[in-house]
């Protein structure tokens, strides 16, 4: 077993690119949830809609990559609006209910076969992000491999990270800011007691739906640096899944925290790239025993991963709701 | 309780004609060592006559099994090809031989790859369409198109209604929208399969030799019948291990929320880590032609499990009106704390409910099974679900079945107007009016739900 190997991968997974990504919707998520107590279920729906809102400016439309990126932003605020303008006003878990509903008719709908022209339907779009890569600001070239110390990235990816962990720590920062001030602290009021803040003359709707809307704005971008350093949108990876994860990483965390979402996605992906590249590296004797047994192969590794998620997110709400780091009095898993 | 009023409808047919017919198809296992089954692949070409709109079968086309060989099919349209083991093939319908002016329906399918699995014979589909393939999508109004549309949404929401009723259910009486429902709609439908293939202990490996019933597969019937009893269970055990726990140590409504969706990934997951990602379907049953009733056209298989439907649903209704724990589930649902004064015990009722809630759910599964077996099939309609019991109105079981029986018409005509592929979008669109206008659904009364 080539533990050199194994332990330089997961050292370059802790600030990779699905680090910075789920991070990043994890903050959205943060401000909907952990400063909010909103239930959205359907934070990949917001992703998609950044994802496409760029991908078809760009590709159907022929706008320019800012146009592109403002489109985006849009997208999702839309999208905010229809699921917010509906459902906030009712008991919590019917926004749970309808996001969750939402994401994957998202997906379904950009798949349809007669999107074809604008979506790509099932193939998806491609060729969207030359602008990103070419743009002079970009230090690094794109083919070459820079190692630093444990880590080790391509330059193309080192770009994506350095614009995607610069957004990602303003973002966080401001969040911080806006948390403590008179809007943040009237949304936490909220949170905590939606007729309290009602009875002070806050408007609990507005805001709620504006948290909403900035959670989704920060879910949007999430999605658009995703396809970016794929370079290419598929719908099918705007599953269900992705939303649950991106729970699974806050919680870990510790929601209504600063920093919790960075720190849940780093011991997440760490986590899970640690296992499975121990798993998929295993000498053929233990390999072979364990494929004879519970028939794991190199074609489930990535099945067992889903498995923890759905475990550990069972497990963490069960007994840690103000997940490992949270403290109870920003616990926000509540009744309302 | 639902499983034995199955069972009971289902006897005489269990023993009766399709037990021959099922020994035709495959021959115990101790005749032919595995692996020297008659496996085939099988199929059937037909098209809907563009005026008349009567099935036409399509003889003499040449249909090849890369590796195999090559069959042509019958007057009928059938075709059968015995293959050597079970594995991954290749089928392709030589196109230049199907009758004047038939096409297919998606070119792109063609060669098309299938599994075979063991002991089941593989179905494969040529959809046909007489003129143009394009056309076949744009499809009419008309009485018949109407007709058979109703008939596919009845049967959808008597099926979905089932399912709908489970979560109400539980939602009614601890307050807990379960997002696992899905996943018991699918243990109903795994645990059956697996029954039906494998025999009461067939599925652990080394159990598999022991005689039928214990390895080898039993019937579908007596499969689906515990299929159902396993959903039961199932809905047991996370009540008694899993929930109860919670509720016990004061863990919100909220958490126990985000616990049902932990336990829906882990459920979904472990299903296609056992079971694989691909579509299968039940060992009998799986071919049978439609049966012409006036304008609408059924399998008998489809009846059956429809007329089962209703009697599982009336028993429902009339379990809720009529027996001790009915009534008192209805009453925890009202008001928990005035009936725990009234001296109902609520545990025990909520286990029921969690009982008879999963079990319903397996049976949902089972009946959906029909079509298809597969690993995420309940997360594909929960969105279904969650519509139908929203417009009924969240906790009330009368509503669920409405709410389910107006969802699976309403999706399924709107195919007249709309693609198949995107009709389940129409389902989120009635739950995003029905919580604009009517948040406490159509059945639901008018009181504050925010």
């Amino acid at each position: 077993m080539d533990w050199g190997f194994i332990l330089e991968r997961t050292f370059s997974t802790m600030f990779g690119v699905e680090v910075m990504v789920f991070a990043l919707a994890a903050v959205g998520l943060n401000v909907q949830f952990g400063y909010g107590g909103l239930l959205n279920f359907g934070q990949v729906g917001f992703m998609a809609m950044g994802a496409y809102g760029l991908g078809v400016s760009i590709n159907y439309f022929q706008l320019n990559f800012l146009a592109g990126v403002a489109f985006g932003i849009v997208f999702s605020i839309v999208l905010a609006l229809i699921l917010g303008v509906p459902t906030l006003r009712l008991r919590a878990d019917y926004l749970a209910i309808v996001t969750i509903a939402a994401s994957e008719t998202i997906r379904l709908f950009v798949r349809w076969r007669r999107m074809k022209e604008i979506t790509g339907a099932s193939e998806g779009i491609g060729e969207f992000t030359d602008p990103f890569y070419e743009s002079g600001l970009n230090p690094f070239t794109v083919g070459q491999r820079y190692d630093f110390g444990p880590f080790s990235y391509v330059g193309r990816d080192l770009w994506v990270l350095m614009v995607g962990w610069t957004i990602l720590i303003i973002t966080v920062l401001l969040v911080k800011r806006l948390m403590s001030s008179p809007w943040g602290r009237a949304l936490k009021a909220i949170r905590e007691d939606e007729d309290a803040a009602r009875a002070l003359g806050k408007n609990a709707y507005a805001y709620k739906l504006q948290a909403l809307m900035l959670g989704g704005v920060i879910g949007g971008i999430a999605g658009m640096l995703q396809v970016i350093q794929k370079g290419s949108i598929q719908p099918d990876t705007f599953n269900p899944v992705i939303t649950f994860t991106i729970w699974a990483i806050l919680i870990l965390g510790g929601p209504g925290r600063t920093w919790s979402p960075i720190i849940g996605s780093i011991i997440y992906w760490s986590l899970v790239s640690f296992l499975e590249n121990v798993l998929r590296g295993l000498p053929e004797g233990p390999a072979g025993t364990l494929e004879d047994t519970i028939g794991l192969s190199d074609f489930n590794v990535s099945q067992v991963r889903f498995i923890l998620v759905g475990f550990g997110l069972l497990l963490l709400a069960r007994f840690r709701p103000q997940g490992i780091f949270g403290s109870r009095e920003e616990m926000a898993l509540d009744d309302r | 309780m639902f499983a034995a009023a199955l069972a009971a409808t289902l006897m005489p047919l269990m023993f009766g004609g399709q037990a021959s017919a099922q020994g035709e198809d495959d021959p115990p296992a101790e005749e032919a060592p595995a692996g020297e089954l008659d496996l085939s692949i099988f199929g059937q070409l037909r098209y809907d006559d563009p005026t008349t709109g009567d099935k036409v079968s399509a003889p003499n086309v040449t249909i090849e099994v890369e590796g195999v060989g090559t069959v042509e099919t019958a007057d009928n349209g059938e075709f059968r090809i015995a293959v050597p083991e079970p594995g991954d093939y290749t089928v392709t319908l030589a196109v230049d031989t199907l009758p004047e002016g038939v096409n297919l329906v998606n070119p792109d399918a063609n060669p098309l790859k299938t599994t075979v699995n063991q002991g089941s014979d593989q179905r494969v589909l040529f959809p046909l369409v007489s003129g143009d393939a394009e056309d076949s999508t744009a499809g009419g109004i008309s009485f018949r198109r109407f007709a058979q549309l109703a008939a596919e949404g009845l049967k959808q929401g008597l099926y979905l209604a089932m399912a709908a009723i489970g979560l109400t259910l539980i939602f009614g009486t601890t307050g807990l929208v379960n997002f696992a429902q899905a996943e018991l709609v699918t243990w109903g439908m795994l645990s059956t399969y697996f029954f039906n293939f494998y025999g009461l202990a067939g599925m652990f490996g080394f159990l598999a030799p022991l005689p039928p019933p214990l390895g080898g597969g039993v019937n579908l019937v007596l499969a689906a019948v515990l299929g159902v009893i396993a959903g039961g269970l199932l809905g047991y055990v996370l009540n008694r291990f899993i929930f109860r726990g919670a509720r016990r140590a004061g863990v919100s409504l909220i958490a126990q929320m985000v616990m049902t969706i932990g336990l829906s990934i882990l459920l979904r997951y472990v299903f296609v880590y056992i079971f694989r990602g691909a579509p299968r379907s039940f060992g009998d049953f799986s071919a049978q032609r439609a049966i012409k009733l006036g304008p609408i056209e059924l399998t008998a298989k489809d009846l059956v499990a429809m007329a089962l439907s209703v009697i599982i649903l009336i028993g429902v209704a009339s379990y809720l009106e009529m027996t001790r724990m009915g009534k008192a589930m209805r009453a925890v649902s009202d008001d928990r704390e005035l009936a725990e004064s009234t001296g109902i015990d609520v545990e025990r009722v909520i286990t029921w409910v969690w009982v008879s809630g999963a079990a319903l759910a397996a049976a949902s599964g089972v009946f959906f099974g029909l079509d298809q077996v597969k690993w995420d099939f309940g997360f594909r309609i929960l969105l279904l679900v969650f519509a139908s019991v929203t417009l009924g109105g969240l906790g009330r079981p009368y509503g669920a079945l409405v709410g389910a029986l107006v969802v699976g018409l309403t999706i399924n005509l709107s195919t007249l107007l709309i693609d198949a592929e995107v009709k389940n979008m129409v389902a989120l669109l009635i739950l995003a009016l029905i919580l604009l206008f009517r948040p406490q659904g159509i059945l639901g009364q008018r009181e504050r739900v925010g």
